[in-house]
């Protein structure tokens, strides 16, 4: 579904990734580890197409298709979707208009009519509901005075409002209590099918626990230094960072 | 013949067709004179540093426009808050229309400055109020003073409100090549009073419109006053407001100011607190573009103690744009325990925009809270990739961020279908059809 080869990005004049290859089919989850600064976010920013960072080199392949020049809405429509580590405030704008635009924009590119509204309204009490999210959040302003709790769980509810094919969740774990963390893991392994795929970032293994990823990358300095199966993150529990930034260096 | 030697001459003209000996002539007398002896404001003086009005000043306006009896409701219907039931006080090319108006003296009056200044049932009110808290040393006000005869005029009596909203609506239909509009408005609201007021000047065709308009409110003991200014005309259109506004103890009065176009538009919102409990507030949005100007200059005046004062401007700047902010605030030695709090912020979405913003803060007590601040910046990129990722296309992802950006400005609007109403023009604006109203 996902697959990137040797690619280099990088904002203004530092570069960030160097050369990362990754290769995601439909039906996995992938975790992706690292360090602070190793380069997660950037790479879920160039995924969904953030025009802040210059690709210098290599490319990313959605689908057969070189995602190069795709804009960030259009690669949404063709069904990226990225959970924001700082969702942002839009007051004025309700939970429920913003998912109306979003859902009916992404129709609109693909030639359909709008959702009609007893659709809609449909899905989102489905949705909704598999989040365990009260009716009265969805009419207030998007993410204005969320707790942190709430702007993760509000972006998991967006996720799956969109079904993207590729979902990249960053630092979706972050800023989250136990049980907040166990309902949004709840919601995306609930949202998981055979045809879509799940990329996981994050710092720590806890989120792990509760979505399962099948192969875990280890992000470095711009550079996957480590993959392997979910066994691998308890190694990196146990032992941190360290050892595979030395590894990498003798390599 | 420049344009103040064109004003000066017609006031001989404009004598023949009022009552000279009605004492309100010699108001108009010694405006006259003082305009006359000042002349239009030059970018020499500082309140009108960045607002220039030497091109209007080489156009040749008609000072007297011919009306155009032709209009018909369906025409202007639009500009009409259709959705609910109002008063209407609405003027063709500085006429009354009595045709497309509703106005009322069932328990207040809600009629015309050209009844009030000749019918001697007005006498007494326009003795104690006409022309008392317009600036008389005011070119601009001079000016409009004297030739004052026509405009709005309303007076709601001791512990009354009026069954509905108010619209006041000043349309040029283009009948001359350009036209000088100069409405005259009285607004009083009595003890216990409450009324709220939309005012829009609406230009029908792409000729030259120049509105030099003052407005005085007086707001009595306990009285609200919300007033709405929808400023959203022709690009050839020019309007010059000057707006006094006289408060009596635990008054409230809100003025809300949306621009939205015109070529040149200069606000000045003058608060007067003579009481003590008094609250005013002065709310903005603009959102202009091409080579528009809006200057807002507001005047807040605390003399009493115990009052409080709320500012909030927000501008949105596109293209060759300029926008000015400069919001006086003085508060008198008597004044403590004043709380006066301005704000204003802005976006420059093209690198050609500009906004020049200035606090002016006069404090000569010492037991008193007053606050400031004012912000220029860009749409935020981060929020703008949000948006986008969740595919939102680009443009419509500007205009909610533009939209969120003047939110809690628009959020204070207490007419809800008046709140839908800018809600549309906005997204009228920006170009977009979000699927929602905004």
């Amino acid at each position: 579904m996902l697959k990137i080869n040797n690619l280099h990005a990088r904002v203004e004049d530092k570069e960030i990734l160097k050369g990362i290859n990754l290769t995601v089919n439909a039906g996995e989850v992938h975790a992706i580890m690292g360090p602070n600064g190793s380069g997660k976010s950037t790479l879920a920013s160039v995924i969904a197409g953030k025009e802040d960072f210059e690709v210098t080199e290599g490319e990313v392949i959605l689908d057969k298709e070189n995602l190069e020049d795709v804009s960030p809405e259009d690669r949404a429509h063709k069904g990226v979707f990225l959970s924001f580590q700082y969702p942002v405030e839009i007051p004025g704008v309700s939970v429920t208009n913003f998912m109306k635009t979003a859902i009916n924009e992404s129709r609109k590119a693909k030639g359909l009519e709008d959702m009609p509204a007893k659709d809609m309204l449909k899905l989102i009490r489905e949705k909704s509901e598999l989040l365990e999210i009260d009716r009265k959040f969805l009419s207030r302003s998007l993410n204005e005075g969320f707790s942190g709790g709430e702007k993760k769980r509000n972006e998991i509810f967006q996720m799956a409002m969109l079904e993207p094919k590729l979902a990249i969740l960053d630092e979706t774990d972050s800023g989250l209590d136990i049980d907040a963390l166990r309902v949004v893991a709840n919601g995306v392994n609930k949202l998981k099918t055979k045809d879509n795929a799940v990329i996981v970032i994050t710092h720590y293994q806890r989120l792990l626990e509760y979505i399962v990823p099948d192969f875990i990358h280890v992000l470095h300095d711009g550079k996957i230094v480590k993959s392997g199966t979910k066994e691998l993150a308890l190694e990196l529990e146990e032992k941190g960072y360290d050892w595979l930034k030395n590894e990498a260096v003798v390599k | 013949m420049d344009l103040k030697e064109k004003l000066v001459s017609s006031f001989l003209a404009f004598e023949n067709n009022v009552d000279v000996d009605n004492p309100v002539h010699d108001i108009r007398t010694a405006a006259i004179k003082n305009f006359e002896a000042k002349g239009f404001p030059s970018k020499k003086e500082e309140a009108w540093k960045y607002t220039s009005l030497n091109s209007l000043q080489k156009i040749d306006f008609s000072i007297f426009p011919k009306m155009e009896s032709n209009l018909e409701f369906k025409d202007v219907k639009k500009y009409f808050l259709n959705e609910i039931d109002t008063y209407k006080i609405v003027f063709v090319d500085g006429v009354y229309s009595s045709f497309l108006s509703e106005t009322t003296h069932e328990g207040v009056d809600v009629c015309l400055m050209s009844s009030a200044l000749n019918k001697p049932t007005y006498k007494a009110v326009i003795d104690v109020y006409f022309n008392k808290i317009a600036c008389k040393d005011d070119s601009l006000t001079s000016l409009n003073t004297a030739f004052s005869k026509e405009g709005a005029y309303i007076y709601i009596p001791k512990n009354k409100i009026p069954k509905k909203p108010i619209e006041i609506i000043h349309f040029a239909t283009g009948s001359e090549a350009a036209a000088l509009l100069q409405p005259r408005n009285l607004i009083i609201a009595e003890e216990n009073a409450e009324l709220q007021i939309i005012e829009r000047h609406q230009s029908l065709t792409t000729n030259e419109v120049l509105t030099n308009a003052v407005t005085e409110i007086y707001a009595a003991k306990n009285a609200i006053v919300d007033y709405y200014k929808i400023q959203n005309d022709a690009h050839s259109s020019s309007l010059i407001d000057n707006t006094y506004i006289d408060q009596k103890d635990a008054s409230h009065v809100k003025v809300h100011t949306f621009s939205f176009g015109g070529k040149l538009t200069r606000n000045n919102l003058n608060f007067y607190q003579n009481g003590e409990r008094i609250e005013s507030t002065m709310k903005g949005v603009t959102i202009i573009e091409g080579k528009q100007l809006v200057d807002h200059h507001t005047l807040v005046h605390h003399i009493e103690p115990n009052c409080e004062s709320h500012q909030d401007y927000k501008g949105i700047y596109d293209e060759n744009a300029t926008g000015v902010f400069n919001g006086k605030i003085i508060v008198e030695k008597l004044a403590q325990k004043t709380n006066a709090f301005q704000q204003n912020n802005n976006i420059l979405v093209s690198d050609k925009a500009s906004i020049n913003t200035k606090p002016q803060l006069e404090i000569f007590a010492d037991d008193v809270k007053c606050s400031h601040g004012c912000t220029i910046g860009q749409l935020d990129k981060d929020a703008l990739f949000y948006l986008q990722s969740r595919g939102i296309p680009k443009k419509e992802a500007r205009a909610l961020l533009m939209y969120a950006f003047a939110n809690n400005v628009l959020e204070s609007v207490r007419i809800p279908e008046l709140k839908t109403r800018i809600n549309k023009i906005i997204a009228n604006k920006l170009g977009v059809n979000l699927g929602f109203d905004l």
